[in-house]
């Protein structure tokens, strides 16, 4: 075996916790990634977890980067291996020269390590059992012991962690005491028995700004309440389900009437995912801003409802937080596998509006602005996330709110209106020729404006009917209403390298950071490509002209067949050889390593070596 | 599929209620159902309780899911705002609407195969949930629209048209809904409009899931010898266990009424239900009485009718999620957004 040097880096590097789940370890493993935030070191945490409630394998992974590179990056620098059901394939995955943490209160055999790393180990059980008597703070603690370990060994101010340990348990003084104290007592023992620090550091930086440190779930719950969402109808489902608790809590404190203490908003646990968009569909009809939010099972569940409200026109926001599938899939894994299901879901023709967010930032964005997309468009609107976004803390910009935003109800006819003289209410009539007809909330007008709803064609003033040209007129009304949605949706984004060139890359959502930090160390390879993130379907003209301009473009997406691809092909007739697939589909986050070998590798096949240089 | 334009035609001297309006202002479009079809008396029973209860027709939303049943909300109140929805789903479209706007009447209307078979668990989870509503099942133990299968409200043992026997189990709705604390629960039967008008009216009336299985005869595919959901087997076996009269308002009770006869409850909104005893025995209050009592009597192949249970300090739904009194569909930015500064603690806090 090849002797490494023990790896040396400041501020950038990957440390991997390797846990039991339910051992209570993920609140301390969330400590030290806050504790290097608080240096002003941007971190990036996932965590990789199974479909489990307790016993099985579960892994914390934190980026240290200073250089703000937030996707995973792919491989482990320190490896804190508390598990020893995952021990061989935990040691195995750290990088030559890497770092070993383990707890040595049992002696293990020389075989159980590897001569290319820096094994360290703390007796963590043995101070813990030392220490505490019960068998619940043991555990507990020794995850708290553990992390003032890595303090001295990384040289993290212990100030610092002792100010988050305060901000946690503010109040409860006895939890914080018990917590700092368990810090100093594994920091003090590595401090007395280990050389510290380790090749791996942190210093001071001042490079986090005034970014915050947000769950992608959590930041689209806090937009639906923005965003006016007065009705959450949901059934549990991993990685969805903490939408819903989150809306659930930010209406605990900021939607409750200052006077009488009531709610404003409604939120039902439903008996599945049907009877969910069922309340949805219902309350939106019904003139009230409503979402449901769920994962891929949940969308095949829900199609039938999906294609009322697209026929009958009936606003709604599902929150899709993908995960690998088909069928059950990988519950816990994350992948972007929904977009033609969601793009197209439903019998018959049918469109549906997706919404791209990159991060937890845009997630709230957008989620807040799909309650005005769906009261404008009158139709479905797709918010897609996915775990690696939604259940993951990630460094995004703060949170903007103008004051002065109201919220755009859409073509909504009140009694007043339809007392008009001369008024003629249609309910789809297009009146204004952009294929949204006017609506009317039940209960508006004793004698005017009122409906039938139906699922059922019928023709522009809801009769039904079954006429042929009445149904086409219908849907080609639609077809011209998502034509409208085109340029009311989120624009793509495009950035430029600093060189002209005939190369393009488009990519979309979680995929963001890996490919921003992807495209530096392509150019380090001497390849230059122009970006585009696409953030919403339907496409923007300028996803055409981009393409249009370069001799062909990659198309990075985190599933096995290039979903976002297939639909460029099919809505915008491309010649599907101009696009080339770059797909990541195995459940893990998709990295900037792999972006960057997978797309210079088929650049550097481009190469062409003439022949009679290569004869000679 | 209304084809036929309604005259809109009516006679002046046509009596008006206290809100000034007549029968016709409570009717809807032409019925396109079979003549002869019990929906058709339910309909019509519907627009009577609208009248007689003086409700202002567009404050009434209709909601429905798919069938024969479903398609009535097309046939009266024309100036409600309708939803035919998706098979099955009436429930949840309706308790959504109802979380949006807790001030409008919700009439849900459905079938046995709406909400017996595709739909059962809506059914029973809107019911749990205490949703204020009137739920009307218009149950003729058959699939009508797809030509005569049986459903599962069907008894065992009777036979479709074709002569085949039905060899499962009934489901009956109103012994769900009893057990599932419905706090109105009612059977009728299309034939008997004395009977089912003011059941109707006094489940509008009423604040918390009101359920009411009206067994309705299909004309076209279950009204036969051998079914159990004829009009002739259901007139022969139909057991009335009370009559109701719905007092509305300061209304003095003008009947009189021999002592003992009479059970009268106050509902939540004032309205007070006179419920004449036909069997002497028989308690609209208790709910555990009911089961057994219909379990007994079903044993014995009678159709057990009237208002079997009613509790008139019933709570809904929006009492349970403690939502603000006002239309959650009126408020507005002001009402839901938070605002920049709120944000910003928010943004402080994760840092």
């Amino acid at each position: 075996m090849s002797v490494k040097s023990p790896i040396s880096s400041v501020n950038d590097f990957v440390v991997r916790f390797a846990n039991v789940n339910g051992s209570g370890s993920a609140s301390a493993n969330e400590l030290f990634a806050r504790s290097i935030l608080r240096h002003g070191v941007p971190v990036s945490p996932r965590n990789i977890f199974p479909s489990n409630i307790q016993g099985l394998p579960t892994w914390y992974e934190v980026r240290v980067t200073e250089a703000g590179h937030l996707g995973a990056r792919g491989g482990v620098d320190l490896m804190v291996a508390m598990n020893p059901q995952t021990w061989d394939k935990d040691v195995a995955s750290i990088e030559p020269g890497g770092y070993l943490f383990y707890d040595s209160t049992k002696p293990m055999p020389s075989s159980k390590f590897r001569a290319d790393i820096t094994v360290i180990g703390v007796p963590l059980t043995a101070i813990a059992n030392s220490t505490y008597t019960d068998p619940r703070q043991r555990q507990l603690f020794k995850n708290i012991i553990y992390l003032g370990a890595l303090c001295a060994l990384l040289d993290l101010d212990p100030k610092l962690v002792e100010q988050l340990i305060g901000e946690q348990y503010k109040g409860k003084e006895k939890l914080l005491s018990s917590n700092v104290h368990a810090l100093h007592l594994g920091r003090d023992w590595a401090l007395q028995n280990l050389k510290c620090p380790i090749g791996l550091q942190v210093k001071k930086s001042d490079k986090v700004g005034d970014r915050i440190f947000m769950e992608g779930n959590s930041a689209a719950a806090l937009g639906a309440v923005y965003g006016g969402a007065t009705v959450c109808a949901w059934y549990p489902i991993t990685p969805s389900s903490s939408v819903a608790e989150a809306f659930t809590s930010h209406c605990k404190k900021l939607r409750h009437d200052p006077e009488t203490g009531k709610a404003k908003y409604a939120i039902v646990q439903g008996e599945d995912e049907l009877a969910s968009i069922g309340i949805v569909i219902g309350a939106s009809w019904n003139g009230a801003r409503a979402f449901t939010a769920t994962s891929g099972p949940g969308i095949s569940l829900m199609t039938e409802f999906i294609g009322l409200s697209y026929f009958a026109e009936i606003p709604a926001v599902i929150m899709n937080i993908q995960r690998a599938g088909p069928s059950t899939g990988m519950p816990t894994r994350t992948q972007q596998c929904d977009i033609i299901a969601c793009a197209y879901a439903s019998h018959g023709d049918t469109k549906h509006v997706l919404l791209f967010p990159e991060d937890p930032a845009e997630a709230f964005e957008f989620a807040a602005q799909s309650f005005d997309l769906a009261d404008r468009l009158q139709t479905m609107i797709f918010l897609m996330l996915d775990l690696d976004i939604g259940m993951n803390h990630r460094l995004c910009r703060p949170l903007k709110w103008d004051d002065a935003r109201q919220y755009d109800r859409g073509k909504v006819m009140t009694a007043e209106m339809l007392d008009e003289p001369g008024r003629d209410f249609g309910r789809y009539l297009d009146v204004d020729g952009d294929g949204i007809p006017y609506r009317t909330y039940p209960g508006t007008h004793p004698t005017k404006g009122s409906f039938f709803t139906r699922g059922t064609s019928r023709d522009r003033y809801a009769r039904y009917s079954e006429e042929g040209a009445i149904y086409a007129d219908n849907m080609q009304r639609l077809v011209r209403k998502f034509e409208t949605a085109q340029d009311m949706v989120p624009r793509p984004l495009q950035a430029n390298s600093a060189k002209p060139t005939k190369y393009g890359v488009i990519y979309f959502g979680s995929t963001s950071p890996a490919m921003d930090e992807a495209i530096g160390i392509l150019e380090s390879r001497g390849h230059q490509l122009d970006r585009l993130r696409i953030r919403a379907f339907p496409f923007h003209s300028s996803v055409a002209s981009f393409i249009a301009d370069h001799d062909f473009v990659y198309v990075v997406e985190q599933n096995r067949d290039g979903q976002l691809r297939q639909l460029i092909v099919n809505e915008n007739g491309i010649d599907p050889v101009r696009l080339v697939p770059i797909l990541h589909y195995d459940g893990t986050p998709i990295t900037a390593r792999f972006i960057a070998n997978a797309i210079g590798d088929h650049q550097d096949h481009l190469k062409v070596t003439p022949l009679r240089k290569a004869v000679s | 599929m209304t084809y036929i334009a309604k005259p809109k035609f009516q006679h002046p001297g046509l009596p008006k209620n206290e809100l000034g309006y007549t029968h016709r202002d409570y009717e809807g479009k032409v019925s396109t159902l079979c003549a002869g079809c019990g929906h058709d008396s339910i309909t019509a029973s519907i627009i009577e309780a609208c009248y007689e209860l003086s409700i202002e027709p567009h404050r009434v939303a209709k909601i429905s899911g798919i069938g024969c049943s479903s398609k009535t909300p097309d046939y009266f109140l024309g100036n409600s705002h309708g939803f035919n929805s998706v098979h099955g789903r009436m429930p949840s479209v309706l308790t959504g609407a109802n979380l949006a706007n807790r001030d409008l009447i919700y009439l849900g209307v459905s079938g046995d195969g709406d909400s017996a078979s595709i739909g059962f668990g809506q059914f029973a989870h809107s019911i749990r949930r205490a949703v204020n509503m009137t739920y009307i099942v218009e149950n003729n133990g058959v699939y009508g629209l797809t030509k005569g299968q049986f459903s599962a409200t069907a008894d065992r043992g009777s036979k479709s048209k074709k002569g085949v026997m039905n060899t499962d189990n009934a489901i009956d709705l109103v012994a769900i809904a009893l057990q599932l604390g419905a706090s109105f629960v009612a059977r009728s039967f299309s034939g008997d409009k004395s009977q089912l008008v003011p059941l109707i009216a006094a489940a509008v009336r009423h604040k918390g899931a009101a359920f009411i299985d009206v067994i309705s005869p299909c004309i076209a595919f279950n009204n036969h010898a051998g079914s159990t959901k004829s009009f002739d087997y259901v007139r022969e076996h139909n057991d009335a266990v009370n009559r109701l009269d719905v007092l509305t308002g300061r209304d003095p009770i003008t009947v009189e009424y021999a002592p003992g006869t009479v059970q009268v409850v106050e509902q939540h909104d004032g309205t007070r239900l006179a419920l004449r005893k036909i069997d002497a025995d028989y308690d609209a209050n208790d709910r555990l009485a009911a089961m057994t009592f219909l379990q007994k009597h079903a044993a014995k192949g009678q159709v057990v009718t009237g208002l079997l249970y009613v509790d008139p300090d019933a709570e809904d739904l929006h009492t349970h999620l403690e939502t603000v009194e006002t239309p959650l569909n009126t408020l507005e930015a002001k009402d839901l957004c938070p605002g920049s500064a709120a944000l910003e603690k928010i943004n402080a806090s994760l840092r």
